[in-house]
């Protein structure tokens, strides 16, 4: 399969890729290895999972990152209040010790968290594995030894090969530096926030509602917004709520009301400094600008 | 395509092409490894290689590792493939590799003291020298950024940086009590240990008679120290350089920067393993040491770049400076509180809140004041032994 149609098939699924990332994708499909996606909050990584899984046809699992996620939470967990019924009424019914033992630490007792979940699938799953920055080194280091060898360690069970290799996509933002040895697992892409043709035609792909001078204006907008020096630029998904809400209020074009495109601002600005900086004023202009 | 590089007709095959590419991004400061050149070639297979664009693609995407070295490739990859021929261009090195004339401690140390003559390193501009009188003088920033090159080593002693070691040490360990969310097996805790429960209760039959308990553990918290070498501060630069040193060689995960008008990270060039030699290559790094001082545009940009990488909820951020700058006084308090927004700690040794009778009336150390979990005086190395226990209360 060509790269280059697996970046139609993407479009096909509302997800406008750029080159860069499209290869990325396709290689990472290719050569089965893990793909870490770096960039900006909102500029569609997680996304890109979810489209996977929906062309590959396939399961998407998804492993949400924070700091303190440790094994039991992310792999696998043993059912204590059933083991622990189970053990009393064994005890009852006079079962030798060590049957119960081979009873109580087998699969039927076992929690499937995320990661041994993904392995254990009969069809290759899509593994999304968000904000791997979040978690500690410890996960980390743990979560090398899964990517590279595809097979889970359970001290009372013995190892558990994967029946299928989930295809794996990691996001980060930059909370915390990644280790080299991570890095050099994965194939690398870095997200950039799209250039206006591309972020248009995303526009057109998810709001295919909005009249195109319109929404030549909206976007314009949001990227001279992203140039402003904000704390917390818009993303894609803002940018997608900005038109929402444009479309709700019944505004054709941008520079005529400045109340309510002030009013509709609180889809993009996210903090109060950035609110307190964009004023109807600056609104205004950048308005005009894109108009 | 005219461009493409043309190799030598004895040239054995992609393969060792490759190869030569891979050496090509390691000289650049790109970390591939043989992992990745098998990756690359393997990678060219499922695309068509002779596209110049795509085979830049999917290089780009096998052995790129951050943001940073992605900006780089499209030169690198230029530079090899695509060259027609001429000889390769250097494209770079943002790699930290100081002038090697200045990192051999054996050789003469270069003290160039014939500078721009605008101001001296060790007195402040227009204080009229009342600075060293008594506990009322007053130091004044200078905003002329001293272009003069000072050499670090003049100033610091082997001496003192084995003992600001020993003190960074202690002071380490002061800040490592942070509890940790994951929780492991202890002989008290606040939660039950559920897996030794089970094993143990199987002797009992299922009857569970003790229970374990977990606990969180302590965890080291990293310090980021940010240090201040502008002119006013050269009087004092010597012990705080000496414990940003000892610092670095007693914990790995610390990091440092030094700013005068503006801010480098000199985490790379502390990190060697001799101490001297590390000295020598920060002193290339600090090139304007002894300057004007621009706090506030320093610690904003600060707050704006490294923080947002190196600073999280388990960091202590160190300011070693005086406070005194030359931009506007609310800048440093808007740094900092932005700072503060990322979950860390912020300490402030200032070297003059040891004279008799200061008050912190220097609008910019006033503004700072609110963001501050500890404002303390600090100009000798045993002002900071001092800060051991109140550190460990932090």
């Amino acid at each position: 399969m060509q790269w280059t149609s697996r970046q139609t098939a993407m479009a096909e699924q509302g997800y406008i890729a750029s080159d860069d990332l499209a290869m990325a994708v396709h290689l990472a499909l290719a050569l089965g290895r893990p793909l870490l996606l770096e960039g900006a909050a909102g500029v569609g990584k997680t996304e890109i999972a979810r489209v996977l899984a929906a062309i590959c046809e396939t399961q998407l699992i998804r492993l949400q990152c924070y700091e303190g996620l440790d094994a039991a939470q992310a792999i696998y967990e043993w059912n204590y209040q059933r083991q622990l019924l189970t053990i009393r009424a064994a005890a009852e019914d006079g079962e030798t010790g060590c049957s119960v033992e081979q009873r109580i630490f087998s699969e039927e007792f076992l929690l499937e968290r995320p990661l041994l979940k993904a392995i254990r699938q009969p069809e290759p799953p899509v593994l999304l594995i968000d904000e791997i920055d979040r978690a500690d080194e410890e996960f980390e280091a743990y979560l090398l030894e899964v990517l590279s060898e595809f097979q889970i360690s359970i001290p009372e069970l013995g190892t558990l090969t994967a029946t299928s290799r989930p295809m794996v996509i990691l996001t980060a933002n930059g909370t915390r530096d990644l280790s080299d040895a991570l890095r050099r697992r994965c194939l690398y892409a870095h997200v950039e926030y799209p250039d206006r043709e591309t972020e248009l035609a995303i526009l057109k792909a998810r709001c295919p509602e909005v009249e195109a001078a319109l929404a030549g204006q909206i976007i314009g907008f949001v990227q001279s917004l992203r140039k402003e020096d904000l704390e917390k630029k818009p993303g894609i998904a803002e940018m997608l709520d900005f038109s929402a809400a444009v479309m709700g209020l019944g505004i054709a074009d941008l520079t005529l009301d400045p109340a309510l495109l002030q009013a509709s601002l609180a889809t993009l600005l996210k903090t109060e400094t950035d609110r307190g900086n964009i004023s109807t004023e600056i609104a205004q202009r950048l308005a005009g600008q894109a108009a | 395509m005219s461009r493409v590089t043309k190799f030598a007709a004895r040239d054995p095959g992609p393969a060792a092409r490759m190869a030569g590419f891979m050496a090509h991004l390691r000289m650049h400061g790109l970390r591939v490894g043989v992992g990745e050149a098998e990756t690359a070639l393997r990678a060219l297979t499922h695309i068509q290689a002779s596209n110049p664009e795509e085979a830049r693609r999917a290089l780009k995407s096998v052995c790129s590792g951050c943001g940073e070295e992605v900006e780089r490739f499209d030169d690198l990859f230029d530079s090899f493939w695509l060259n027609g021929g001429r000889v390769r261009q250097k494209v770079m090195s943002v790699q930290t590799s100081p002038n090697t004339d200045d990192v051999h401690s054996s050789r003469p140390a270069k003290t160039v003291q014939t500078g721009s003559g605008t101001g001296s390193a060790t007195t402040p501009d227009g204080g009229d020298g009342e600075a060293a009188a008594d506990g009322e003088g007053k130091l004044v920033a200078c905003s002329v950024q001293n272009l003069m090159k000072k050499d670090l080593r003049d100033l610091v002693q082997p001496e003192d940086i084995a003992e600001a070691e020993a003190i960074a040490r202690r002071l380490g360990a002061a800040l490592r009590d942070r509890r940790s969310r994951r929780r492991k097996a202890a002989r008290k805790g606040d939660q039950i240990h559920f897996r030794k429960l089970i094993r143990q209760s199987l002797s009992t039959g299922g009857e569970p008679f003790c229970l374990p308990r977990k606990q969180r553990p302590g965890r080291p918290q990293k310090i980021v120290a940010i240090c201040d070498v502008s002119g006013s501060m050269a009087l004092y630069a010597q012990v705080f350089l000496a414990f940003l040193s000892g610092l670095m060689r007693a914990d790995d995960a610390t990091d440092a920067y030094l700013f005068h008008t503006r801010l480098v990270r000199i985490t790379d060039a502390l990190r060697d393993k001799d101490a001297l030699r590390a000295l020598g290559r920060m002193s290339v790094l600090a090139d304007g040491f002894g300057g004007g001082s621009n706090i506030g545009a320093s610690l904003s940009q600060f707050s704006k770049t490294y923080a947002r990488r190196f600073v999280d909820g388990r960091s202590v951020v160190m300011i070693l400076s005086d406070g005194y700058d030359t931009g506007p006084a609310h800048r440093i308090g808007d740094a900092l509180a932005a700072l503060k927004k990322r979950g860390c700690k912020i300490i402030w040794l200032n070297p003059l809140k040891g004279w008799n009778g200061y008050e912190p009336v220097a609008k910019g150390m006033a503004a700072a004041l609110p963001h501050l979990d500890l404002f303390r005086a600090a100009n000798r190395l045993a002002d900071l032994a001092a800060l051991e226990p109140e550190l460990s209360r932090l």
